[in-house]
């Protein structure tokens, strides 16, 4: 958002970023707190499905594939 | 539950993290596992006996969390919430026991009739992982027991500490499950702690005798105004109307301190997460490098841009290869040796001087079908299920999700639905209840009506015989690859049918946008490969060939009948297939061919049986041998390569079979669904094998 944050969805491949908002709303919202992102959650860019998209993150030590889709509506801060 | 002398007890645990292994361990039943997340979908039961009592085990789906965001999450937390469970056993994957901690943390608040489970424990030794099991009981203050259900370790303790919980609770009586005496699993943030403090007086007041849950679980969940959950409350007899006044105050009260809504839940949320964020840090010991390289490694390959589908593909090829030329040899040793005992059985009905059409009925019809059936279902389904299963134990059907999830996304569909689809190549039925995995209505019902593009093994072993007779290049091995190689296109084209259709479907009746995706892919395990091959040939191969026998015995007499009750010089099927004989040629196929589709209906793994028996019955009488003298029988009758395309194209693009659409009418509660289900596929193939046969005559290629 304002704030200097980036989508999570453009953080590049191998960088570890910091979450720090939360845009999305209703069942989205809750899927993603559940998986344990909430603010200050480390998460790691692993890989991208051969065409692009989802991409694979290290979530609290497991790895959950997101939709750009999704993963956009996560502000994140670069480490 | 007071004085039965069963006790309940419920499974619970995240997806993955062998909870049904646990389940298989302990009550002896057969439950299907596989290494991928969502695989019990409805609740299975089981039971077993420990010290002379009954424990009457029911497996929850594996779920992530008790929010109710899902099908399966509303399944474990109503049977956890009204189920009433004497103890809770709590299945944790040592490999991953920060995330699968959020759980047994939402459990714990409910109830303290707890047995945490830690398993895979021998996977966390292998990647260096230690679990302080004494110091996780401590902090908990629940019995802790660490598992590897796998090879049955642990599991004699997890029986006893079970048996004991059962005991205390039953001597503590309402006041463990009813109260929230001594230390709190987990403590929320001052405003919903003072507002907690005010509400549990309320809530055990209007609560009534009949509530048997938390007290403070449930103040929680009315301050969060979780609806979904207050009106099943309702429906099992729960809250006045004067609670509801206190609940608006104190929401009123934490939406002044910043805490209203989004805001609530993500503290909510967040105090269960850190919880157990920082159990983890306390219990764990890692090691110091990264022990998740190996993963790292894999995964850079099989899903990588370079090498992930195609890898996927070749894998599926090497399996149907395998497939073919593995069943091959077995195929025609059972037809020779169910030919010997026709000839035996034939020999003793002429002996005992019984008459021709009992002779017929029973042998020719019954014995002669079933005997197809068995032939030439059993050896591929039993090469087939065995590595497919391997694949799954490995880890690896979530990678497909995960390559795929893009064409998906583009279809307006889930990822998901590869799994789904993966399920089908079992049985359609079962990937139809595998739908229940994707968490959007749309995409479910997408996933559902769709799920008959995949053939399944009814259908498979039919399109194998028919490519390895008439579609087969070349000689020797590379005739069978050749074979493989067109089993592959079927399915692509299968593939594609189910993304076109999926597009359709969610630009037509069921418009919508896509629902929020989120796709785990688990850590790869060690395969057990004993295991796998009992596994996948009780479960899946002797299940689904007893169910084709049930089906083949009374349809193979049924058919006989039909094929030989002559009516103004011609059997009924001959007349029934005359009347279809035109619809059949515009497609590409016969009358016959039209008519064992139709009959196939109960299952569609007798649609060549029948052809056979409509074929010798209503000419030269055939004997039954190898896939040889069935592509003379089908040459007879005026087959060609087109036929057998066309027939292939039909048999992937066609109703769904019986138990298909009665499991998609249960799982819709509706008939207008499986009536879609019905429809959409049979207009495809209708359309599919009328612009292939037409297109080959247009083209001079056959006349």
């Amino acid at each position: 958002m304002s704030n200097g944050y980036i989508p999570l969805h453009r953080i590049p491949i191998g960088r570890m970023a910091r979450v720090k908002e939360l845009t999305a709303k209703d069942l989205s919202r809750r899927r993603m707190l559940d998986l344990g992102l909430i603010s200050d959650t480390m998460v790691e860019a692993l890989r991208q499905s051969p065409s692009g998209d989802p991409v694979a993150y290290q979530i609290r030590g497991t790895v959950i594939a997101l939709r750009a889709e999704e993963a956009a509506q996560i502000f994140v801060e670069l480490v | 539950m007071t004085g039965s002398a069963e006790e309940v007890i419920a499974l619970a645990g995240n997806p993955n993290t062998g909870k049904s292994t646990v389940f298989n361990q302990l009550t002896g039943l057969r439950q299907h596992t596989g290494n991928w997340p969502g695989k019990t979908v409805i609740n299975a039961r089981g039971s077993y006996t420990y010290q002379g009592k009954k424990y009457i085990l029911v497996d929850l789906p594996g779920t992530y969390s008790l929010f109710a965001n899902s099908e399966e999450e509303k399944v474990a937390r109503d049977f956890l919430c009204f189920g009433q469970p004497a103890v809770t056993v709590v299945v944790l994957d040592a490999t991953c026991l920060e995330r699968n901690l959020n759980l047994a943390l939402q459990i714990l608040e409910m109830t303290k009739n707890v047995v945490i489970c830690v398993n895979l424990l021998d996977e966390a030794a292998r990647k260096k992982i230690q679990v302080n099991l004494t110091e996780l009981a401590a902090i908990l203050g629940i019995p802790v027991v660490g598992t590897n259900a796998r090879d049955g370790e642990g599991l004699a303790q997890l029986k006893e500490a079970v048996r004991l919980v059962a005991m205390r609770g039953k001597e503590a009586g309402e006041r463990v499950s009813g109260s929230g005496r001594g230390t709190e699993p987990v403590l929320y943030d001052d405003p919903i702690e003072e507002c907690l403090k005010e509400l549990t007086p309320v809530v055990r007041a209007h609560g009534g005798p009949r509530l048997k849950f938390n007290v403070r679980w449930l103040a929680l969940r009315l301050l969060e105004g979780d609806d979904l959950f207050l009106r099943e409350w309702n429906g099992h007899g729960g809250a006045g109307a004067a609670l509801a006044k206190s609940v608006h105050k104190a929401r009123q009260f934490l939406a002044e301190k910043g805490l209203g809504g989004e805001e609530l839940e993500e503290s909510i949320v967040s105090a269960i997460v850190r919880r157990a964020e920082a159990i983890a840090a306390q219990v764990l010991i890692l090691p110091s490098g990264n022990y998740r390289l190996f993963d790292r490694w894999v995964d850079n390959i099989v899903t990588s841009k370079q090498w992930g589908i195609p890898l996927m593909l070749l894998l599926l090829v090497g399996i149907f290869w395998l497939t073919i030329v593995g069943a091959n040899y077995p195929s025609e040793l059972l037809a020779a040796g169910f030919f010997r005992l026709e000839e035996r059985l034939s020999a003793l009905f002429l002996a005992t001087g019984a008459p021709a059409w009992l002779h017929g009925l029973v042998v020719l019809g019954m014995c002669r079908t079933l005997a197809w059936v068995i032939s030439v279902m059993l050896p591929p389904m039993a090469i087939f299920f065995p590595l497919f299963t391997l694949l799954e134990d490995l880890g690896y059907l979530p990678r497909i999700a995960f390559n795929l999830d893009n064409f998906f996304k583009r279809a307006c569909a889930h990822g998901k639905q590869a799994l789904t689809m993966c399920m089908g190549f079992g049985c359609n039925a079962a990937g139809v209840i595998a739908c229940r995995i994707i968490e959007s209505p749309r995409e479910r019902m997408i996933a559902t009506i769709t799920n008959n593009f995949v053939p399944c093994n009814g259908r498979f072993p039919t399109l194998i015989a028919l490519t390895t007779i008439f579609l087969g290049f070349g000689q020797g091995y590379f005739r069978t690859l050749g074979a493989a190689l067109c089993i592959l296109a079927v399915i692509v084209l299968g593939v594609f049918m189910t993304l076109g259709v999926s597009l359709l479907l969610s630009k037509t009746i069921l418009r919508g946008l896509p629902s929020a995706f989120t796709l785990e892919l688990p850590p790869y395990r060690k395969p057990q490969i004993g295991r796998i091959i009992i596994r996948s040939i009780l479960d899946r191969t002797l299940f689904v060939l007893g169910r084709a026998v049930m089906v083949a015995a009374p349809a193979g007499a049924l058919i006989w009948i039909l094929a030989n009750l002559h009516v103004s010089g011609m059997s009924i099927l001959s007349h029934c297939a005359a009347f279809l004989d035109p619809f059949g040629r515009l497609l590409g196929m016969d009358g016959y061919i039209v008519m064992a589709f139709l009959l196939g209906i109960p299952a569609n793994e007798i649609v060549i049986p029948i052809l056979i028996m409509s074929y010798s019955g209503a000419g030269s009488m055939m004997e039954l041998g190898s896939l040889g003298a069935l592509r003379d029988l089908f040459v007879q009758h005026g087959w060609t390569w087109l036929t057998a395309v066309c027939t292939m194209l039909f048999m992937l693009n066609h109703f769904p079979c019986g138990t298909t659409l009665l499991t998609i009418k249960k799982e819709t509660h509706s008939l207008k669904w499986p009536l879609v289900a019905f429809l959409v596929p049979t207009v495809c193939g209708i359309l599919l094998c009328f612009t292939v046969a037409q297109g080959a005559r247009l083209l001079a290629l056959f006349g």
